[in-house]
């Protein structure tokens, strides 16, 4: 007992209380020491999204396949667009599965932090915690509408490649480029709510200009780079590049693109941090 | 030195009013702000601050129990939460040795949808405990809030009882080094805020510092041994608790039985309910400090509507000096004056209310001041508007020269029968 004390006495922390001034340190031990908090609001997330909702998880399934579905009528049967021999569903679906995830995450992480303003303005906790369990929590739904995704590479005979392990990695570069953005929009927010209004149609405008309904191919080579800056189109490409295997690889190679792709997405994030580091200070004051 | 828990020195927080209240809510209005005065934005920027908090220095020992007592705008929430890191301050430095753990407003963190159960995890997490730490205490959690039953009900079928039992347990039980308790026992029966209050008292006997933040005078004089009073933002006077109290109640009230609203006294989200002069009459009239038991007096309230309020009511509270209260009373309370002032008009007004004589016993008297609307919206609020003293002379009973107790003397009719 006595030593327990004294062991006691020892792991006092100290804090100290100084005024913000210049640049904040990053300080991401912080969060480190709050990963426990991290994992309960994105298991509140989960538990809550489908709760008192007649289909409960079904939902997560069903979105992406209502979404294949119409696109396949419009873009595939109506308006025919060139998917280099590929099914239009499974083409579409590859692109849709990470494309979903991303809005999701993004719009999540986005204004949940001005959703927990009680929260914020009442406790002290590193305020990164909410849009990094926003992120999180799509993952799941992501996860289980792999399903479909497994479903229709049989019913197309799709053969999996080595390719298809890779896929982690695209899923992963989502992630981060909906954390890098999600973190500047969320910081953006707390000041200027405007950002809940604009989120939903910068994702529908972002939607268009990544290649979900249409695939890279369609656009002329020369033009190919500009898609490159926008980092959703390697993820995208890169998901069917995973999936669909050697039968996309022939016709297009995400190689120059990808990289390209997450050299933006690391410079939104770094400097997404940096701001939301400095920012997050005042955020109690302004909310 | 090794045994302060805290130590602030020159604590100071400035807010910009333009942040706080007239805050650019949308890149519109900042834009068209900026484009419309340019220039003069800086210097009306520089009025519009106000400190919060103006060069706070105290430190604090280990294991004491403090309270903080001050006017609602003295700076006491903001020192909590500068403590509580939750806000950088301004300008001055603070150390705190220790883990502080805030017990929070109501549920704060809680999740309506999720169960007693989930939620307990949650808020714990929430407030930094450790997911072992919240298994360990999870029965001892659920045994005090008396929630056993419900535990895996979700919380938004609770009733505000449970719900509340249920936060202060997990809060409670987050054994902090520092207890920072900002008016949660203003809610709850009077059952509940004495199991708390021993709670409290427990978490102080175990060595534990805790900064006590209350308008309850009794619960402050009963649990802190030392009080620090604030006042626009300073620390104003720090005594033993009884001393301390005495100050606060005392202090800052004008002797001339009127009190008059400045009008940067009246916050910014009492609009469009504008307070401007409460005044304590005698039988004859006058504008008076002390009253005599045996004559009737009249506290009126002047207060303009700047718009029609519907279900508005004015009324008093009225407080003994040792913080208990005497008794609340409305404008509207009687139901023909409740119809007829149903939607009260914009304009002046004075609400006046006739108190009987001989209804206060001999000493002081706190009149607080509520304007609000049932259970919507809560315009004015001001727990000490003014003070008056009552003088027994002629009261009943005064051929025995005692203290007689309770804060009413009321004239009774008695009758002696004999058999």
């Amino acid at each position: 007992m006595k030593q327990n004390m004294v062991t006691n006495q020892k792991q006092i922390q100290i804090t100290y209380l100084k005024p913000a001034k210049g640049l904040a340190a990053l300080n991401l031990k912080d969060l480190w020491d709050y990963r426990e908090l991290i994992y309960f609001l994105t298991w509140r997330d989960l538990k809550v999204r489908y709760k008192q909702t007649v289909l409960g998880f079904t939902w997560v399934i069903l979105q992406p396949l209502i979404n294949m579905v119409v696109f396949t009528v419009l873009f595939g049967q109506l308006l025919k667009v060139p998917t280099d021999g590929i099914p239009y569903p499974i083409f579409s679906f590859a692109a849709l599965l990470p494309w979903l995830y991303f809005a999701g995450s993004l719009t999540r992480s986005s204004t949940t932090l001005v959703g927990s303003a009680n929260l914020i303005s009442k406790v002290f906790f590193p305020r990164m915690v909410i849009p990094i369990a926003g992120v999180l929590s799509g993952i799941v739904d992501f996860l289980v509408s792999l399903i479909v995704l497994i479903g229709m590479m049989l019913f197309y005979q799709i053969t999996p490649t080595w390719n298809l392990l890779l896929l982690p990695i695209f899923l992963f570069l989502a992630m981060l480029t909906a954390l890098g953005f999600g973190l500047w929009f969320s910081a953006l927010n707390v000041r200027f709510r405007d950002v809940n209004h604009l989120v939903p149609f910068i994702i529908e405008i972002w939607k268009y200009a990544t290649p979900v309904i249409y695939g890279a191919t369609l656009i002329p080579e020369r033009f190919r780079f500009l898609l490159g800056l926008n980092p959703m189109t390697g993820v995208v490409e890169g998901f069917r590049w995973a999936i669909l295997g050697s039968k996309y690889v022939e016709t297009f190679n995400p190689g120059p693109l990808f990289i390209i792709s997450i050299s933006i997405t690391l410079v939104v994030l770094i400097s997404g941090v940096i701001f939301f580091r400095n920012t997050e200070r005042t955020f109690a004051d302004i909310i | 030195m090794t045994d302060i828990a805290i130590h602030v020195e020159k604590l100071s927080k400035k807010y910009k009013l333009g942040a706080m209240y007239e805050r650019q809510d949308t890149l519109r209005d900042l834009l068209v702000s900026t484009f419309r005065s340019p220039f003069r934005k800086k210097e009306k920027r520089e009025d519009q601050t106000l400190w919060a908090l103006k060069d706070i220095s105290f430190d604090i020992e280990r294991g004491s129990v403090v309270g903080i007592v001050g006017r609602n705008g003295a700076g006491k929430s903001t020192l909590l939460k500068v403590l509580s890191r939750v806000t950088d301050p301004t300008s001055g430095v603070g150390e705190i040795r220790g883990r502080v753990g805030s017990l929070l407003e109501v549920g704060t963190g809680f999740h309506p949808e999720l169960t007693g159960r989930e939620n307990i995890y949650l808020n714990g997490a929430i407030l930094g405990m450790k997911r072992t730490e919240i298994e360990k205490k999870f029965d001892e959690i659920v045994d005090f809030s008396e929630v056993v039953k419900f535990i895996d009900t979700p919380v938004k079928r609770y009733s505000s009882g449970m719900y509340l039992r249920l936060a202060f347990a997990v809060a409670a039980h987050l054994e902090p080094d520092i207890l920072v308790v900002d008016e949660v026992l203003a809610v709850g029966d009077a059952e509940f805020q004495r199991k708390c209050l021993g709670k409290m008292s427990d978490v102080a006997e175990q060595g534990r510092t805790v900064l006590f933040v209350s308008h309850n005078m009794s619960a402050i004089l009963r649990l802190t041994t030392e009080t620090l009073v604030m006042e626009k933002g300073r620390i104003v006077k720090r005594a033993p608790s009884n001393e301390a109290v005495d100050y606060y109640l005392s202090s800052g009230f004008a002797e001339t039985g009127e009190r008059e609203w400045d009008q940067d006294e009246i916050p910014e989200n009492s609009a469009p309910f504008l307070p401007k002069v409460l005044r304590i009459r005698n039988e004859q009239g006058q504008i008076v400090n002390t009253i005599r038991s045996t004559e009737k007096m009249s506290i009126e309230f002047e207060y303009k509507l700047e718009e029609a309020i519907t279900g508005l009511r004015v009324g008093y509270y009225l407080m003994s000096s040792r913080g208990e209260f005497v008794f609340t009373t409305f404008d509207t309370d009687e139901p023909q004056m409740y119809d007829r002032f149903l939607a009260r008009e914009k304009g002046h007004y004075i609400s006046r209310c006739e108190i009987p004589a001989d209804t206060f016993n001999d000493g002081r008297f706190i009149v607080g001041i509520n304007a609000s609307t049932y259970r919507i919206h809560r315009y004015f609020q001001d727990e000490r508007a003014i003070s008056f003293n009552v003088d027994p002379a002629g009261a009943p009973g005064m051929q025995w020269p005692e203290q007689r107790l309770g804060p009413t003397r009321p004239r009774l009719h008695w009758e002696i029968e004999k058999k």
